[in-house]
């Protein structure tokens, strides 16, 4: 299967005044054709980043890439001209973000705002743009298409903007969606019939899905492979089932345990990480989750783990990987994937 | 259908208006006013006779069936140059106004954008900022002949900066906000990114400093024929009949009174009508029906 982004030692720092924050640290992965990838980590890590430099949307100001490659089917995005960067926007690569609330443009018809999007990259008329913004409203299943072409943002409901800004993303047949959280502002009902239309959508038109989330419900519920982060770094990645049911990394089993319990009818405190996100203003080379690690060992603060492959298409940055997969044997979740 | 179209019919148009009205009968007012006075500034020559005929015999006349606000000291029709005076405010306004707005936005959303222009664009304004307006409009017009046009671009230029200034403030905010970044991710970018999606979201505030410039613009005008700079002393303004009757002022202070009344009447709706447009566009103070 051939890929349709490869990204390979990519890292990345902002810079305001003196201060330096190194965003990305030697990111590396590969989203193949037809594949839905998932990257999970919480708040603060380097998942949107990681999307928005692949868009080349983050300012130019203040965010540099200090090294590494962007490739799309073979060409290279980092330090392409802005003129390039613009005809892959939007046409091979589309892009829907968390709030859908504000994500549309208030003055203009959701019609107009879809017809945009296929007037900026297609030779077609105005009135075969709107066309096209109608079939897209039907793609994303939104009741009386033709009528709510002229309906502005603020009269449709949360869910529905959403549908409308996947119908924006989706309007030139792009190869690859980026969907940044796409339902991390919806109701949970909601969630999952975006969650769902995604899917769908991908399986009808044969695209690529990198799926940004922090929840992990979503990443079993329609990933195939997942990529765990932490602090700008990819410190899991492999097969979503294979992740559940061999967590390797002390990262990942303390995410799968802060998971409120499935099942079990368990009432009480939820079980959370303890600690916070270190702060990125200076290189470190050893496990940044070390510190708030209920696996550490002095080993883990000493060097930068490096990533090795645990099984075939599953691989960790981290050296307690074998104590971390004992101690989660009898977690309910890794039973539940491992029968 | 929903719940709410049910229970209530459409309001229409016309409902929504008086409504409105019955809400708000200070912007009525003011719009009532400023209409009149539109229509006062277009029909002049249907409601008074000739502004400009001097006629020594008659000069400083009382009210009579002929000049109803009675004689200036020489002998001109104080109600005709009152009326045409109009005009002069009216388009001085309107021209600032609409000049201030695309030149303010313009250089505004250019200085929002570029980060080195933008340093540029915002020392100049400094610098024009600190000379007072009026001062740097008599500067300007007494540098330029006589006339309409010298008095509109010597009041213009003086106004442009407070509105680049709010516009960059604005197209700052404007940029950072999702729906721009959810724009340019479909391709979009340059002048349509500009056109389509920073301009017309920082239309409100722009608005209501429209209506301020328009003000300031009536009143600098004023200033300017008071001091008799810009327009030459025959044509009719109100600026240029308070200088006419300071003169006079001990004997017959009414001649001053009829042009400042009309001058204050004419501000007044303008800047309220300013402050009721940004109280509507202010989310935080709008109750729904406000405007």
């Amino acid at each position: 299967m051939s890929n349709i982004i490869d990204v390979e030692n990519l890292s990345l720092e902002f810079l305001s005044g003196e201060q330096r924050v190194y965003a990305l640290d030697n990111v590396s992965f590969s989203v193949a054709r037809g594949e839905t990838l998932s990257l999970v980590g919480e708040s603060g890590c380097g998942k949107s980043v990681t999307a928005m430099a692949m868009m080349g949307l983050l300012p130019k100001a203040s965010a540099r890439i200090t090294s590494g490659r962007i490739r799309m089917a073979g060409t290279e995005l980092v330090g392409l001209p802005e003129r390039q960067l613009q005809q892959i926007r939007g046409n091979r690569i589309g892009m829907v973000f968390q709030d859908p609330m504000t994500s549309l443009n208030p003055v203009h018809t959701i019609g107009m705002q879809i017809a945009e999007a296929v007037r900026r990259h297609k030779p077609v008329s105005r009135t075969e743009a709107m066309q096209r913004a109608r079939q897209m409203l039907d793609l994303v299943r939104i009741p009386d298409a033709g009528n709510r072409l002229t309906a502005y943002p603020h009269e449709l409901s949360g869910g529905q903007r959403q549908r409308v800004m996947i119908a924006m993303a989706l309007a030139c047949d792009p190869e690859l969606l980026i969907a940044d959280e796409p339902t991390t502002a919806l109701d949970v009902t909601v969630q999952a019939q975006i969650l769902e239309l995604i899917a769908d959508l991908k399986a009808e038109l044969g695209m690529s899905v990198l799926l940004i989330t922090h929840d992990l419900g979503v990443v079993a519920a329609t990933a195939d492979r997942m990529m765990v982060m932490y602090a700008g770094r990819i410190v899991e990645e492999g097969a979503v089932e294979r992740i559940f049911a061999r967590p390797s990394h002390g990262y990942t089993a303390a995410l799968l345990r802060s998971l409120p319990g499935h099942g079990t009818g368990r009432r009480g405190r939820l079980t959370e990480i303890a600690g916070t996100v270190p702060r990125l203003d200076r290189q470190l080379a050893s496990c940044l989750f070390a510190p708030r690690c209920g696996f550490a060992e002095a080993a883990c603060s000493a060097s930068l783990p490096p990533s090795r492959q645990v099984e075939a298409g599953h691989r960790s940055a981290c050296i307690r990987e074998a104590a971390v997969f004992d101690a989660m044997r009898d977690n309910d979740i890794v039973k539940g994937w491992t029968s | 259908m929903s719940l709410a179209d049910t229970a209530h019919p459409a309001p229409t148009p016309l409902s929504r208006a008086l409504h409105h009205a019955r809400l708000n009968p200070a912007t009525v007012i003011c719009c009532a006013l400023l209409l009149g006075f539109v229509l006062i500034a277009i029909f002049a020559p249907l409601l008074a006779g000739d502004p400009i005929k001097i006629d020594p015999a008659q000069r400083l006349k009382p009210p009579s069936d002929t000049a109803i606000w009675g004689r200036d000291h020489l002998g001109r029709d104080v109600y005709a140059r009152a009326v045409y005076g109009t005009r002069v405010s009216m388009l001085v306004g309107f021209s600032v106004a609409i000049l201030v707005t695309i030149l303010g936005v313009s250089i505004g959303i250019y200085a929002g954008l570029s980060q080195i222009g933008g340093a540029v664009v915002m020392r100049l304004t400094d610098a024009m900022m600190a000379i007072p307006a009026v001062l740097l409009a008599i500067a300007f017009a007494s540098l330029m002949n006589a006339g309409l046009l010298t008095v509109i671009i010597a009041i213009t230029i003086p106004e442009v900066p407070r509105m680049v200034r709010l516009v960059r403030s604005v197209v700052l905010g404007v940029r950072q906000q999702l729906h721009v970044t959810a724009a340019i991710s479909i391709g979009t970018s340059g002048l349509p990114l500009v056109w389509r999606h920073i301009l017309p979201n920082t239309l409100g505030p722009v608005l209501v400093q429209a209506t301020y410039a328009c003000a300031s613009a009536i009143i600098a005008s004023a200033v300017l024929s008071f001091l008799g700079v810009g327009l030459s002393p025959e044509v009719p303004s109100w600026g240029g009949m308070m200088a006419d009757a300071r003169q006079q002022f001990r004997i017959h202070p009414v001649l001053m009174l009829y042009p400042g009344l009309l001058l204050s009447l004419l501000v007044l709706a303008v800047n309220i009508l300013g402050d009721r447009l940004s109280d509507a566009l202010d989310p935080r103070k709008s109750r729904r029906s406000t405007l």
